[in-house]
């Protein structure tokens, strides 16, 4: 337990001037621009966003030159933010088959409607250090030719649905669960689940999501689809009789097909995953696909044998304002605390013969 | 899109109203050039995002989006609202006001002046970045495996 203290007002003062000063670096190079950010640090302007919870590039884009570039103090920067705005509104629900599309990939089926789109991706990359960069220069992109347009892209999934290898996941009128203001109780449902994991550390669903992978709850995954794209978002105010659409957000989306149920009555079948994020963010949304199937195994009768299976275990970890919180909390005074510990541990040794008594 | 084609216009100009943003700027004299009152001056929160589980079924909160909203009165009665992501209040103002006129006797007008342009500008944004999109298509081919 941490005690309350008094006085160094001068100290943190200097402290929060210096970490300023830090921030700036050398004063005879540029200051890094908000707009810098926001525009040529997308990815992680994304993450900034899913995590902290709150789509506006900009604001993300300020956490990130306001932490010096560490995102988890950017994603906590932007969370405090979020807590001080009133809520207008919930949306429709957001339609993802409309999206404007930057990137579409399967990896199930090698010929599909509209095609594969790459996008800007690092996949294929060689993972060498483009020393062309230390210098800088125009990036005039690929050559284009302006009357290209995109074919349709109907969802991947729905071609097994079609055909009755794998279950539409079901629509319901409930009311939508929020984990923002009803705290969650487990065991959750897939809506609080999946909420969850949409504010959820990218790097804890990565590396849960690879423990299946390597047998602690395996769920045999196929990146089914992966999308990329802006899509509009649409409300319904109270004051209107018609629903307003706000403007558009960039997000991704990644289905996971995975391994196959059935039995006892039921025809063999495969099952899904879901991932969803903002912004350009496809570790993420994969990670959280692979951890959201992981999370139903009760659902499908699946031993439980991982901790990304166990769901107590991922939705009370998965948040990085709350780890980061708790673990950063060992920083503040436990002076009274440890005084004890201190006392009684020398009392243990100076007992005679303690020695013994101590060693198992 | 509602039915009633004459409230799809309107959800048409106010799609079209919230996406311009900094493409307002231009017509905020002309815009403002009214008599007109604040019911609602230009005020910053959030809508909850939601998503719908596997695309299409039931739905979740996937997060928070920053929007302004705002409501104007013409001097002759007619309301005008604006609700659009992010936090730019004259942004909020500029629509709620182009809202507002779009509903009166120079619809024609600001449709021609206002909407069209700024449509066919975000329309061309869209099919640039589609075709920038489509010269990433590929064709996979797969290799015959050496099991037979």
């Amino acid at each position: 337990m941490y005690v309350a203290v008094k006085g160094g007002e001068r100290a943190i003062d200097n402290a929060h001037a210096l970490l300023a000063k830090k921030r700036r670096g050398a004063t005879d190079i540029p200051e890094l621009t908000v707009d810098q950010v926001r525009e040529q640090m997308p990815f992680a302007v994304s993450r900034v966003m899913s995590e902290g919870s709150l789509y506006d590039p900009q604001l993300a884009a300020l956490a990130i030159k306001q932490a010096a570039g560490d995102l988890m103090e950017a994603i906590f920067l932007l969370r405090a933010y979020r807590t001080t705005l009133p809520r207008f509104a919930s949306s429709m629900p957001i339609d993802t088959s409309a999206m404007q599309l930057s990137r579409r990939i399967s990896a199930t089926f090698k010929d599909l409607p509209g095609g594969q789109l790459l996008g800007p991706t690092y996949d294929y990359t060689h993972r060498l250090l483009d020393f062309a960069l230390l210098a800088e220069g125009e990036q005039p992109g690929p050559e284009i030719d302006p009357q290209a347009a995109i074919e349709k892209c109907p969802r991947v999934l729905d071609f097994l649905v079609d055909e009755g290898l794998m279950s539409r996941d079901g629509d319901s009128s409930a009311a939508v669960p929020d984990i923002t203001r009803e705290p969650l109780e487990f065991p959750a449902n897939r809506a609080q689940r999946l909420q969850a994991l949409a504010r959820g550390d990218e790097g804890f669903l990565l590396a849960l999501s690879y423990s299946t992978q390597r047998g602690y709850g395996r769920n045999h995954p196929f990146a089914g689809e992966i999308r990329i794209g802006e899509l509009e978002v649409w409300i319904e105010p109270e004051e209107l009789d018609f629903a307003v659409p706000l403007g558009d957000i960039e997000v991704t989306e990644c289905e996971m097909v995975n391994q196959f149920i059935g039995g006892k009555g039921i025809e063999a079948q495969f099952t899904r995953g879901y991932g969803l994020a903002f912004g350009y963010a496809e570790r993420k949304a994969m990670g959280m696909a692979l951890v959201d199937r992981a999370l139903r195994a009760e659902e499908f009768g699946e031993e439980v044998q991982g901790p990304a299976q166990q769901e107590e275990f991922v939705l009370a970890h998965c948040d990085n304002v709350e780890a980061a919180g708790f673990v950063s909390h060992l920083k503040l005074p436990h002076y009274v605390d440890f005084q004890s510990e201190l006392e009684l541990i020398r009392k243990l040794r100076a007992q005679p013969g303690s020695q013994q008594e101590q060693t198992p | 899109m509602h039915s009633d084609p004459n409230v799809a216009k309107r959800q048409h100009w106010m799609g079209v109203l919230a996406r311009a943003a900094q493409q307002l700027q231009p017509y905020a004299d002309a815009l403002k050039d009214a008599q007109y009152s604040h019911i609602r001056h230009p005020e910053i929160g959030m809508t909850l995002v939601r998503g719908r589980i596997g695309g299409t079924g039931e739905a979740f909160n996937l997060g928070e989006m920053s929007v302004t909203r705002c409501v104007v009165r013409l001097e002759d009665g007619r309301i005008g609202f604006s609700y659009v992501s992010g936090r730019d209040k004259q942004h909020a103002e500029l629509a709620a006001l182009a809202d507002a006129h779009l509903q009166g006797s120079q619809q024609q007008h600001w449709l021609r002046e206002l909407i069209e342009p700024l449509a066919a500008q975000q329309q061309a944004g869209k099919a640039a970045q589609a075709a920038e999109t489509a010269t990433t298509q590929v064709e996979f081919f797969t290799l015959v495996r050496g099991e037979d």
